[in-house]
């Protein structure tokens, strides 16, 4: 996503990014992120919390206002609750992240799309 | 403050499943900017997302069939920016399933938060449409396919502001 920020930004477009993975971000060189440390899935606020989403949503038209350079990164003070176990527990054998259905779903997709494009190159 | 850094730990967790080579995350050292040019007040706004769902009719029929991973046709879609929240339909497998489920789709594709702050006049105006694009594992197909047609899209919507949010 934050390649697709930064393509939009080069053409003229200013961008804020919803994030709930800092690094990922950073790392990629996103133009201004505001980061929410909620899990994976609620970049834009807490579920069924609208108070919460219309926060978020504005801090990130506060930070497009006053952002004097790229690469600024807003960390909101939000904690998704009060036990950090959530982030502890976050791609272990307890809570793997993909299910076996859906990795072997993904496979299957991917190898279609590479025999596909091997017919293509024949 | 903590918070889990993902790409360490996406590396750690494909090593230990066996997989040899693991998720490049994109990396740069330069970042593009083009700062805010008028008021908020004055600009379009739009809403991109990498947010995996469906659209549904009045019906709770799907109007589309769930996009395909891996593919190298274009994948940016369109979705009205009224499509009322109850007619959006998640089909996420990226999001951390133990904490949280996509039942809200303003958590992640505020439809309907932005309508309310378009009425309370945080800026000018939404575009017509808000634009979907699949989390892609090509860089380069992002940089030079999917995110050029993004740009063309919202260049044609006039749009000035685009609000991210990656799922």
């Amino acid at each position: 996503m934050s390649l697709v920020a930064r393509v939009l930004e080069a053409g003229g477009i200013s961008t804020v990014t919803y994030t709930n993975a800092r690094d990922i971000a950073a790392s990629a060189g996103n133009p201004r992120q505001i980061f929410l440390n909620y899990p994976l899935g609620n970049p834009t606020g807490r579920p069924h919390d609208p108070e919460n989403q219309r926060s978020v949503l504005r801090e990130g038209l506060k930070l497009l206002e006053n952002a004097d350079r790229p690469g600024i990164i807003v960390d909101l003070s939000y904690s998704w609750s009060d036990s950090d176990e959530w982030m502890e527990k976050f791609m272990t054998d307890e809570q793997p992240f993909i299910s076996e259905d859906a990795e072997a779903r993904r496979q299957e997709l991917l190898q279609n799309a590479r025999e596909q494009k091997a017919r293509k190159l024949k | 403050m903590d918070y889990i850094r993902y790409i360490e730990k996406t590396h750690e967790y494909y090593r230990g499943l066996g997989y040899d080579k693991t998720y490049n995350y994109a990396h740069n050292e330069d970042i593009p900017f083009t700062p805010l040019n008028k008021p908020l007040s004055e600009c379009r706004v739009t809403l991109v997302t990498t947010a995996s769902f469906i659209l549904l009719d009045e019906g709770g029929i799907p109007l589309e069939k769930p996009g395909m991973i891996g593919t190298n046709e274009l994948e940016v879609f369109t979705a009205p920016n009224d499509r009322p929240a109850d007619r959006i339909l998640s089909t996420s497998q990226d999001h951390d399933r133990y904490q949280t489920d996509m039942a809200d789709v303003n958590a992640y594709f505020p439809v309907t938060r932005l309508q309310e702050l378009l009425e309370e006049r945080m800026f000018g105006s939404l575009s017509r449409n808000y634009y979907r694009t699949l989390p892609n594992y090509s860089h380069r197909k992002t940089t030079e396919v999917d995110g050029p047609e993004i740009l063309r899209l919202c260049r044609e919507d006039h749009v000035d502001v685009a609000l991210l949010t990656p799922v």
